[in-house]
């Protein structure tokens, strides 16, 4: 700065006193425009580690699948989280948070495309108890995006990409936005007391049951299966396996961390830090509980099965990640981890073929977790003399139970309707020649790992 | 002129180099290939479902001399890569009818 600009500033700071005086303003926000602020600020910082946990599906998904449909995988996921972000703000933000907006009351939301706030807030006064609609859209569409993303590991290998990605946007549009209004859009499962913080059903099991019934549809991959046996098909890249566990593991903190949905006073910015303790001991335990029982199983701890681990414990801790304890949450884990190790023979056993494990871990261990959140938390309801209940730990169960069912149906019935569609019309599944061959030379002609250099 | 075709236990692929090095050898070819013999496989299990692996990862060595030199050349090839244990490899030798140096043209013995 030249000495000669000082000039005019001492000067104005010298008539500060004088003038300024009359006209001072106090700029402070109050207290809750800085709720407002650190509530926004926290989504957009959560939603960042929630978009990031897209890089870990895709890195989990191309180290199993065979090095063959590598590419393939990851064009799927970069399409699919591309695809999902334009339906949900096309379609399913609205339709899942419809507001007073619903065109079937509590049922079915709004069809409008999402309208952020204007500029510089210009001539709009926020809701300063909650944030910025853009923080909280921005939220929500990595949930979305995580749902589909389930689906795309089970069906890796051998599922056409088109006939995929039109499933990505009607799932994305329409199938999980709303049922997860009837949770998280106030709607009917919300008004019966049902509990589900971060989404073990709404967003998990909504994937997994998407998966399963897929898988059901498509069928096993060309020789998985022979005379009763189940083929291994090693995964081609375990460090990638490993690496994107990892990242789902740390984007599963914004997950369930930024579904406490206010971080404006200090009991909720607790709160936040319970979560995110919590939600790390539920991984290990998950992961020690499948590195035990590999190794009294199989006489060798499978890698495979401990990140499958892992990711069992988040999704099942994902229900209710604030109230338990630390032991709490490290039990409720551990039972992923166990479900997991049983689940992979099991539908093994029923010759579903599912390549990254996605159906135990996003749907077993999601309806584990729905169902214990019931240990730990009751809703409450307001009894015929207007007092607020808490509900007994059996009637919690059987509500938890219930929406479980309600939405499993929903979710089954309509991706089942989807996939046969789909089927009927293009079919999904690639020609024999294709898939032998791989998906990545058939379907893209590129390799993700090219053996011999070309010239 | 004959060819040596060594199949070897891969970790020591860098001491029999070193050893047909050490005795005059100019040249040679290797590649990774996989097979089974005595040692034939053994399982292991993948995300709870068991498999045999029959095929175990080895070195193939190629190697051409002269006639002359071929005992001396299998014989330090077997010290080297002995271990004693199941596995160790085998040793092929073949006549081979030609030879020509790509650069020069050369031909047979003026070749290897």
């Amino acid at each position: 700065m030249k000495p000669t600009t000082y000039i005019p500033m001492i000067a104005a700071a010298a008539l500060v006193p004088t003038v300024g005086f009359a006209q001072e303003v106090d700029t402070t926000p109050t207290n809750a425009e800085i709720g407002f602020i650190f509530t926004t600020f926290m989504f957009l910082v959560t939603g960042v580690l929630v978009f990031w946990m897209a890089a870990g599906f895709t890195m989990l998904e191309a180290g199993l699948v065979r090095s063959k449909n590598v590419t393939m995988q990851l064009t799927k996921n970069m399409a699919l989280f591309s695809l999902a972000a334009i339906a949900y703000y096309l379609v399913g933000y609205n339709l899942m948070y419809p507001g007073d907006g619903w065109t079937i009351s509590n049922i079915l939301g709004a069809f409008s495309p999402t309208a952020l706030e204007p500029v510089g807030l210009d001539g709009v006064e926020p809701d300063l108890t909650y944030a910025s609609v853009g923080s909280d859209f921005f939220f929500q569409l990595m949930f979305c995006a995580a749902t589909a993303s389930i689906v795309s590991g089970a069906l890796a290998e051998r599922i056409k990409l088109w006939p995929f990605l039109v499933f990505v946007v009607v799932l994305t549009a329409f199938i999980y936005p709303i049922q997860a209004s009837w949770k998280w859009g106030g709607g009917f499962l919300d008004q019966m007391g049902f509990q589900d913080f971060a989404g073990s059903t709404v967003v998990h099991s909504v994937g997994g049951w998407a998966a399963l019934v897929g898988a059901l549809i498509l069928g096993p991959r060309i020789g998985k299966y022979k005379d009763g046996r189940t083929i291994p098909m090693m995964g081609s890249n375990l460090p990638l396996a490993t690496l994107g566990t990892f990242i789902l593991w740390m984007g599963w903190f914004g997950f369930n961390g930024g579904s406490q949905l206010y971080m404006d006073t200090a009991a909720n910015v607790a709160d936040i830090s319970r979560i995110l303790s919590n939600t790390n001991a539920a991984a290990a335990g998950g992961a020690v509980a499948a590195l035990i029982l590999t190794q009294l199983f199989y006489k060798k701890p499978d890698l495979t099965m401990i990140l499958n681990g892992a990711l069992a414990g988040l999704v099942a801790i994902t229900a209710e990640p604030l109230t338990p304890s630390l032991g709490a949450a490290t039990l409720i884990g551990a039972v992923g981890g166990v479900i997991v190790v049983f689940a992979v023979p099991f539908l093994d056993k029923l010759k579903i073929d599912d390549v990254v494990g996605a159906i135990p871990v996003h749907l077993f261990a999601g309806i584990w977790g729905t169902l214990a959140v019931a240990f730990n938390t009751q809703s409450t309801f307001e009894n015929e003399a207007g007092e607020e209940v808490t509900r007994s730990m059996m009637a919690q169960m059987f509500i938890q139970l219930e929406s479980i069912v309600i939405v499993g149906a929903f979710v089954v019935v309509a991706s089942a309707v989807l996939w046969l569609l789909l089927k009927s019309i293009v079919g999904i599944r690639v020609s024999e020649e294709a898939e032998i061959a791989g998906l990545d030379a058939a379907e893209l002609g590129m390799d993700a790992y090219p053996e011999f250099t070309k010239g | 002129m004959k060819l040596i075709k060594a199949i070897l236990k891969p970790f020591k692929l860098e001491e029999v180099r070193e050893a047909l090095t050490e005795i005059g050898v100019r040249g040679m070819t290797v590649s990774e290939v996989k097979g089974f013999g005595a040692q034939s496989g053994h399982t292991e299990i993948y995300r709870g479902a068991e498999y045999t692996v029959n095929f175990v990862p080895k070195v193939m060595l190629e190697i051409v001399v002269a006639a002359d030199v071929v005992d001396q050349v299998v014989e330090t090839i077997m010290t080297t890569a002995k271990t004693d244990k199941i596995g160790d490899g085998k040793i092929f030798v073949l006549d081979v009818e030609q030879i020509v140096r790509v650069r020069t043209g050369e031909t047979n013995e003026d070749a290897i």
